[in-house]
């Protein structure tokens, strides 16, 4: 799914050792898992689905590692997408993934204010309303307002990042590309052990 | 609310950074890799890279050193970065979004082959392909150019052009104008506009930046979304981060880090 090496060009900046994984082998070896990605709801579903990814994914979750999704990677948590066709996601944070309702232009790209709404150990020290870079055409609207840790103008507030309340983390903008602010939110990510709090 | 972008161009020649005045004279202007750093600690919104031997003369030799230079880049970036020259096929899209492109910028392939756009699209999404136009007035008249400025198309109408692009997936225009091109003298603000009431996708203006106030000229007076700039920035010692102070004091809506 999509640019991949961009995020992995961003953790290796960081001093981070990254590995992509095409197949599931040796997955459940890893601390910290990502899902970026461009592109389609139903392909990625399919993709994940018949790759094993799905079952892997719940697994590291299910151990309580932390877990990052981004921009569509955020999008597939949900219960379920509408994007071409209503597909299911893999239902990691309950709510639907819909077509932005704006009377903007769709898709939302470029640079746009992120306001937090909840503290959360991988937005540490990011300043609330600096901009970060969006490409999409859909969103992700939690059910439990619980779940909601930012959002961003765009004709309305659209919700721009998500958690499980455990060791989930999901943004639609793009941290990778996202200059300093961005990589921050990585490095924050990379430091983080998956629990709230202290 | 989205905000408006200062965009950096960097015209590259045989794997060096060059930029001249009304598409040609080319001047060395540096190393792309190094200038691209320096942007990115100068707070650029985006970068746009073109390759101006690669629509001449249908070469498509230096294909290598473009690639190689945006992987470089990718690793020291991290910011959108739009990418073009040359570019006639699906396959060369995907291959410069799979090296690190977020967009590619294609201009005499899309006006000669709209379906290319089209295609483009499909594979990597409108919002990945910025379209470029290059246009020379002549007796008055807009005419459209290919071929990096070599070829007036006065075949091609403007705003038909523009609308056609919209319509074929395009996610961006890149207007540029050949006349203004290094002069540093201002963006061909009428140009501009009548690009503008064409289409409801973000507009770049390129072409004639030399002081500050123009940026401003074409954001405000034109209501383009993005300026690029590249003369400007090259030549002297202003960067993105003082047209940016610049435009901040004037309310211009600039991303905030």
């Amino acid at each position: 799914m999509g640019n991949i090496k961009s995020v992995c060009n961003a953790f290796e900046h960081l001093g981070e050792e990254v590995r992509t994984f095409e197949t599931i082998d040796g997955i459940e070896a890893c601390s910290h898992l990502i899902l970026p990605g461009v592109g389609a709801f139903p392909q990625a579903m399919a993709n994940l689905r018949e790759r094993g990814f799905v079952a892997a994914i719940r697994a590291h979750v299910a151990a309580a590692r932390p877990f990052l999704g981004i921009c569509l990677g955020m999008q597939v948590l949900a219960d379920e997408g509408e994007e071409i066709a209503p597909t299911k996601g893999i239902g990691l944070i309950s709510g639907r993934v819909r077509r932005l309702d704006v009377p903007l232009h769709i898709p939302h790209v470029g640079w746009n204010n992120v306001e937090w709404r909840r503290e959360h150990p991988v937005f540490n020290d990011v300043p609330c309303n600096v901009d970060f870079y969006f490409v999409h055409s859909y969103f992700f609207e939690p059910a439990d307002p619980a779940h909601l840790l930012a959002v961003t103008d765009y004709g309305r507030d659209i919700p721009c990042a998500l958690t499980d309340g455990g060791c989930v983390v999901a943004v639609q903008f793009h941290p990778e590309k996202s200059q300093e602010n961005g990589l921050r939110i990585l490095e924050n990510f990379a430091l983080w052990d998956g629990r709230l709090g202290c | 609310m989205l905000k408006s972008r200062i965009i950096p161009v960097l015209l590259l020649q045989n794997g060096r950074m060059v930029k001249g005045r009304k598409f040609s004279d080319f001047r060395d202007t540096g190393d792309p890799v190094s200038a691209s750093k320096v942007y990115n600690h100068q707070d650029a919104d985006e970068l746009v890279f073109i390759d101006i031997e690669a629509s001449r003369a249908g070469a498509r030799k230096n294909r290598d050193v473009l690639y190689r230079i945006i992987e470089k880049v990718s690793v020291v970036c991290f910011m959108p970065l739009c990418v073009g020259g040359g570019i006639n096929s699906v396959d060369d899209v995907v291959s410069l979004i799979r090296i690190g492109a977020d967009k590619v910028l294609i201009n005499t392939a899309a006006l000669e082959n709209p379906d290319l756009v089209h295609e483009a699209s499909l594979a990597v999404g409108s919002q990945s392909i910025v379209v470029g136009i290059d246009v020379k007035k002549i007796d008055g008249r807009y005419v459209v150019h290919t071929h990096c400025g070599q070829a007036p198309r006065p075949e091609l109408d403007l705003a038909s052009c523009v609308r056609l692009m919209e319509a074929s997936g395009a996610g961006e225009i890149l207007i540029n104008s050949i006349d203004r091109d290094g002069m540093m003298e201002g963006y061909d603000l009428e140009l501009l506009k009548q690009v503008r009431v064409q289409t409801d996708l973000p507009v770049i203006a390129c072409g004639g930046a030399g002081h500050f106030r123009h940026l401003y000229e074409a954001l405000i007076d034109a209501k383009v979304d993005a300026v690029a700039c590249a003369s400007m920035f090259h030549f002297g010692d202003n960067s993105p981060l003082r047209a940016k102070a610049f435009l901040k004091n004037k309310g211009v809506l600039l991303k905030k880090i």
